[in-house]
């Protein structure tokens, strides 16, 4: 009896000593962030998906269902690759990328997409919205949508949908009614309030399908559950191939998904450092960048509160990035609370310096990343040459860099068989 | 009773509904709104609403999209808002702000409930601040002795009904459809959720969106304590040819709807 009680008191402390159990609270706050900031129009909405995500949470059935679809369709577990001539470039040390490049549809985006369609479909809901900066979260949701029949409309700012050409393309050819938008800075910030507006007018059917760690509670815990996946698989990735946990997981930050799934794997592992790397843009120091929580102050945008980009009226700031998955002027709210906590480190990255990542993942491993998760592959170089040869540093590798070939070749000016300009290719 | 208060209890004394008018600051200037604003006010409008124009306003179609762009793109400020509700203010109508919350938390939840109170403001709209969110605001706004107007929605359960209807003052927001701004029809849902609310509400039940011609309000009228018009006068002063001509077209609706929430069912 008395050995039962005290594991139960153990187990009990050990979750709440848990990140992950611990945040967010009941009403969905991370510390100061988070928590819902909506027309009352959508409370009901975001009760009745708190409800059914929490049941699902719990339910063997849909856990089954979830992990039946990532084995046969999505093609997890995705593997870790060691890239010893990448680490060359990274004063040597050991880098590790956890390949989401890897998924259906080029991204982890998947992940989260598949959850939500199978809350959709519980629900009772026929149709599913989405916003999309790269594209890459508007193709998982066409593709989720096809395979379970319901009908798909993604908004995408116009300035996206021409920096993205590709991907518009690619969620056509799967069924969904691509919107584009051309509101404000047209991209992804008004994809974002236009699929709003879309939701509130049409909640009884639809359900919005957010693809990132942001908007009003449950969105924010909800999609790191479903990405969690990618910090559970690459842990126990991590033991067998090292023996050992990483010294750093590093990811790219725009809302912040992928960073939050392959974090909320490791955030209770004290001595693994968490850096996410933010779209420095031109610089922060010229005010052109998409750095929200490096260069931006605490606000409330789509939903929640969090570190947003605002000028002192509080009106949002436009965010510049080469990367579109970036290009958002604000962030998940755990990742507020994270940086706020100093349980992970947040540096911005430039449009150049994500580039010369870029070349170098290209050159060194023959894979072409995203150039999203080149952010986090530039801010690893800097880290491994800090850290040292014996450090391990594991990388999200959060997506393909297929949907950007004609940026790249731009960048590069290897256009029509151009020749590099100096010191880019 | 505040200004807010008498405003109803002049209209019910009257067997009538109050008449609600919105307009966003700066548009299409800082002075030509408070021209169309004071336009609508002497043609019949009881109670003001000034819009804060924020960069990403969540529950407002393309016409209040339109206006707050230009008028954010011409620079109005927080500040030329706070001086709109001081010059309108003077009309002696009750004079409310509404506004996303983001820029009220930026400006300083009490230094702009204290500053909107000494510009003569007696109240502020908040489409995206719900009670659970509103601690600072509840107290911010006692402090200042302004009121605070949340919504409700066609969606919303009676338990939601019961706990706006406990946080809001001055009036009780009925959203009477489920969407944005600028739909012209109002739904069948609008009565049902007056209705709903009657128990439970201590203060006057004003329906909004969806409502631009005088019939409406009459219809609206009949089981509404008070009419809101926003997108239909932001309009008129988009198709306007010249400012004046805005102005002129703003009061002739304004006297149109005051006819319209006079007129018995």
């Amino acid at each position: 009896m008395r050995t039962d009680i005290t594991g139960d008191l153990r187990e009990a402390t050990e979750a709440l000593q848990s990140w992950n159990a611990q945040f967010p609270d009941v009403a969905g706050h991370f510390g100061r962030y988070g928590g819902r900031f909506v027309p009352e129009a959508l409370i009901v909405a975001l009760d009745e998906l708190d409800a059914a995500f929490r049941a699902a949470k719990v339910d063997p059935e849909f856990q089954a269902e979830l992990a039946h679809l990532h084995a046969t369709y999505t093609g997890r577990p995705s593997p870790v690759t060691e890239c010893h001539r990448f680490g060359e470039v990274a004063g040597g040390a050991r880098v590790f990328l956890k390949r989401e490049d890897l998924n259906h549809t080029g991204s982890h985006k998947i992940n989260n997409v598949l959850g939500q369609a199978l809350l959709t479909v519980r629900m009772g809901k026929k149709r599913v919205i989405a916003e999309t900066g790269a594209g890459q979260h508007g193709v998982a949701t066409a593709t989720a949508a096809a395979l379970f029949g319901l009908e798909c409309v993604v908004y995408m700012g116009e300035e996206d949908t021409r920096r993205q050409a590709l991907n518009v393309a690619r969620m056509k050819l799967l069924g969904a009614q691509v919107v584009p938008v051309t509101a404000g800075s047209r991209t992804l910030k008004d994809a974002m309030n236009e699929a709003m507006r879309d939701w509130v007018t049409n909640v009884d059917s639809t359900h919005y399908i957010i693809g990132t760690v942001a908007g009003p509670a449950p969105f924010p815990e909800m999609v790191r559950e479903f990405h969690r996946i990618i910090g559970v698989e690459s842990r126990a990735q991590m033991l067998e191939l090292t023996g050992r946990l990483p010294d750093a997981v590093t990811a790219c930050v725009g809302g912040g998904s992928n960073a939050i799934g392959i974090f909320s794997g490791f955030v209770d592992d004290a001595d693994v450092k968490l850096y996410g790397f933010e779209a420095g843009g031109d610089g922060v120091e010229t005010g052109r960048h998409a750095s929200a929580i490096t260069g931006g102050s605490v606000g409330v945008l789509h939903g929640q509160r969090s570190y947003v980009l605002q000028d002192e009226d509080g009106q949002t700031v436009e965010s510049h990035s080469i990367s579109a998955g970036l290009d958002y002027p604000g962030v998940g709210p755990e990742h507020a609370w994270l940086a706020d906590s100093g349980r992970a480190t947040y540096i911005a990255v430039t449009d150049t310096e994500a580039m010369e990542a870029f070349r170098v993942l290209c050159r060194t491993e023959g894979i072409i990343p995203a150039i999203e998760t080149a952010h986090a592959l530039a801010g690893t170089i800097e880290l491994g040459r800090e850290l040292g040869p014996d450090a391990i540093i594991l990388v999200n590798c959060s997506g393909r860099g297929d949907k950007d070939v004609e940026t790249a070749s731009r960048w590069f000016g290897i256009m029509d068989g151009e020749r590099a300009p100096e010191g880019r290719a | 009773m505040s200004k807010l208060h008498e405003a109803f209890a002049e209209a019910k004394a009257e067997n009538r509904a109050a008449l609600i008018g919105y307009l966003p600051a700066g548009f299409p200037t800082v002075p030509g709104a408070i021209d169309a604003i004071t336009a609508m006010v002497e043609n019949g409008v009881d109670i003001v609403e000034i819009g804060l124009p924020y960069s990403d306003p969540l529950m407002d179609g393309p016409t209040i999209q339109a206006a707050v762009d230009q008028s954010l793109r011409q620079g109005t400020t927080i500040r030329d808002v706070l001086e709109t509700v001081r010059a309108v203010a003077l009309t002696g109508a009750p004079t409310l702000v509404m506004s996303y919350w983001n820029p009220i938390e930026r400006f300083g939840v009490d230094a702009f409930a204290g500053e909107l109170a000494a510009a003569g403001g007696t109240g502020v709209i908040t489409p995206d601040l719900t009670p659970e969110e509103a601690g600072d605001w509840i107290a911010a706004s006692d402090a200042a002795g302004i009121d605070r107007v949340f919504l409700v929605a066609p969606s919303s359960t009676l338990g939601r009904i019961e706990i706006v209807s406990s946080m809001t003052t001055g009036f009780l927001y009925a959203a009477s459809l489920m969407g944005v701004t600028g739909v012209q029809s109002v739904s069948q849902a609008a009565p049902a959720l007056v209705e709903r609310s009657r128990p439970y509400a201590k203060v006057p039940i004003a329906v909004g969106l969806g409502v631009s011609t005088a019939e409406q309000a009459a219809q609206v009228a009949t089981y509404a304590d008070g009419v809101i018009v926003g997108s239909a006068f932001v309009r008129l002063l988009l198709d306007a040819a010249t400012p004046a001509q805005g102005v002129a077209a703003v009061g002739k609706l304004a006297a149109e709807l005051a006819v319209g929430v006079r007129r018995t069912a």
